[in-house]
């Protein structure tokens, strides 16, 4: 794989940010988007733009045929057994919503437990505690081990009979852990719970098979795989979909509707309320016919490769703290550069064109149990090289220079 | 982009040698606030007697344009009346927008270098969120 050519199909990297070449290193956040799937967006809206499942028209069955197209590509690339697998939702935050408003919430009651880990993003988090709150059951945590990783032992310990839905980050936005879903997923079924997989930061780094895996549901974003904003997806198992209760009502998900009583449209519709994301599944299809010829195999090598590297380099700064486990194949470091603020960090860095995240990352717990208000993390994608960690190098050595004169 | 325009070396000074820095042990008026998007957070407690900053205090996390905005508006309000308060964040807003303005306190105006760049401007501006709601709180 050579990222110096793949760099080149990304045009928004071809730009200078305060008179310096933009080294983009937060694709945790968000990724960059490559020229193909701008121009499969684009000539989705010049040639092929109608609604869909009810045109007779040609362009609503080339809009329908391109939707439902996109579905298939979803199902391929996280290897569902069907399409009816597969609901297009507004990103990982919506398919977490809808399992936890239209499943957990009519299966749990009081005394029943809900179990998550204290490293999930607020999105994987929150809908637990509202499932919590509204019907009595108790949400548990899988301890952290003091590297940030889960130890199976304390999975174990955590799922009970009681416990109703698990559900796991596989890839950790802050700590870079890959956590062992699999096995997690194998606790989970053996006490009779079913096991959720919030997959927003693994998809679009490493290959993902969901029958493999065994999860129950398996959420993610497209506009962290390159993909546009606004579009992501929900896989279930069908037998859970089935059962699983829309929490949207009106256009497109309906079979039949009469003045009291309606009915809804089989799997995947049900759950697809209003006219969908069309154009961004076209964009979501490209993004994974994208990754698909590079390879997710070749991406996560290149991905692991950075972070080495990153890892060796930066542990070398003097001052500089690096949070989670220091064996990582996931291209993410989360730091804290001595004293010096992240957001001042972040400043200075922005100011030599280098973007990393500052903040607390959506995981205020995890915050906490970090013992830090706030972090700074670098992340990478297919289209980060060497040099880039060399300039993030270069230029976080000169922000201690610079704090340590400014503050001094 | 000039980094020195934002880094000034006053407010340096005030993030490193902090003013009123603390809390007071026998009350007065507490506001708590935090910025959820960055994780910053400040405490701010004043004294108001005849409707008059007597004294101010806070502690806090954050940034360096955070914390030094926080020492100095703390500074700046001791001895104003909540008008007087309210018309200097008043001020400061304006400051923030790009405004010429002058402070008697002038280390404000080392903060100015926050207009160019908006993603800071936030950081800046939590303290004097935490005043006016001050204000609010004793004005009730």
């Amino acid at each position: 794989m050579n990222a110096l050519e793949i760099r080149k199909l990304f045009p928004i990297l071809n730009q200078e940010v305060n008179g310096h070449p933009l080294v983009y290193l937060d694709s945790a956040a968000t990724s960059q988007k490559p020229v193909s799937v701008i121009e499969a967006v684009k000539r989705y809206y010049e040639w092929d733009n109608a609604n869909v499942h009810r045109g007779v028209h040609t362009l609503g069955s080339r809009a329908t045929d391109a939707y439902e197209g996109a579905r298939e590509k979803v199902m391929r690339f996280l290897h569902a057994r069907s399409t009816q697998e597969i609901i297009f939702t507004r990103g990982t935050t919506t398919a977490i919503n809808l399992v936890a408003s239209g499943y957990a919430r009519n299966i749990c009651k009081e005394g029943d437990e809900i179990v998550i880990t204290p490293m999930e993003h607020h999105s994987n988090l929150i809908p637990w505690q509202q499932v919590a709150k509204a019907t009595g059951a108790t949400l548990k945590y899988i301890p952290l081990q003091p590297d940030g990783s889960i130890s199976l032992a304390d999975a174990e310990a955590t799922i009970t009979d009681r416990t109703k839905m698990v559900s796991v980050v596989y890839v950790s936005n802050v700590l870079g852990v890959v956590n062992p879903v699999k096995e997690i997923a194998a606790i989970a079924h053996r006490h009779g719970a079913k096991m959720m997989v919030d997959g927003a930061q693994s998809t679009p780094h490493m290959k993902v098979d969901v029958q493999d895996l065994d999860c129950d549901f398996y959420a993610l974003s497209g506009h962290k795989m390159c993909a546009p904003t606004g579009i992501g997806a929900l896989y279930g198992k069908k037998e859970l979909l089935e059962v699983m209760e829309p929490v949207e009502f009106g256009g497109e998900m309906i079979d039949f509707v009469d003045l009291q009583e309606s009915t809804w449209k089989d799997l995947p519709w049900k759950f697809e309320g209003g006219t969908p994301i069309i154009a961004g599944a076209v964009g979501l299809g490209a993004a994974i016919d994208f990754l698909e010829e590079i390879g997710l195999d070749a991406i996560h090598g290149h991905e692991a490769k950075l972070a080495a590297y990153a890892m060796e380099r930066m542990s070398q700064i003097e001052d500089l703290i690096i949070y989670g486990p220091r064996d990582r194949s996931v291209g993410l470091i989360t730091f804290n550069l001595g004293d010096v603020h992240p957001h001042d960090v972040a400043t200075v860095l922005d100011a030599e064109g280098v973007a990393v995240r500052a903040g607390h990352h959506c995981c205020q717990p995890l915050m906490r149990w970090l013992q830090a208000s706030a972090t700074a993390r670098a992340s990478f994608y297919l289209y980060n090289t060497e040099d880039d960690i060399d300039r993030l190098v270069a230029s976080l050595l000169r922000t201690k220079e610079y704090f340590g004169h400014a503050i001094g | 982009m000039q980094l020195d325009d934002l880094y000034r070396r006053v407010i340096m000074d005030h993030y490193k040698n902090p003013r009123n820095k603390g809390r007071f042990e026998d009350g007065g008026v507490s506001i708590d606030l935090h910025n959820p998007t960055c994780g910053d957070r400040i405490t701010l407690q004043m004294k108001v007697e005849d409707g008059i900053v007597k004294d101010s205090k806070y502690v806090g996390e954050g940034c360096s344009i955070s914390m030094s905005s926080a020492s100095m508006m703390t500074d700046a309000v001791k001895g104003k009346t909540l008008e007087e308060a309210l018309e200097l964040a008043e001020k400061f807003s304006a400051l923030m927008k790009g405004e010429d303005v002058e402070f008697e306190y002038e280390d404000l105006e080392a903060l100015s270098g926050v207009k160019k760049f908006p993603a800071r401007i936030k950081c800046a501006t939590l303290a004097w969120n935490a005043l006016r709601k001050g204000i609010e709180q004793t004005q009730k």
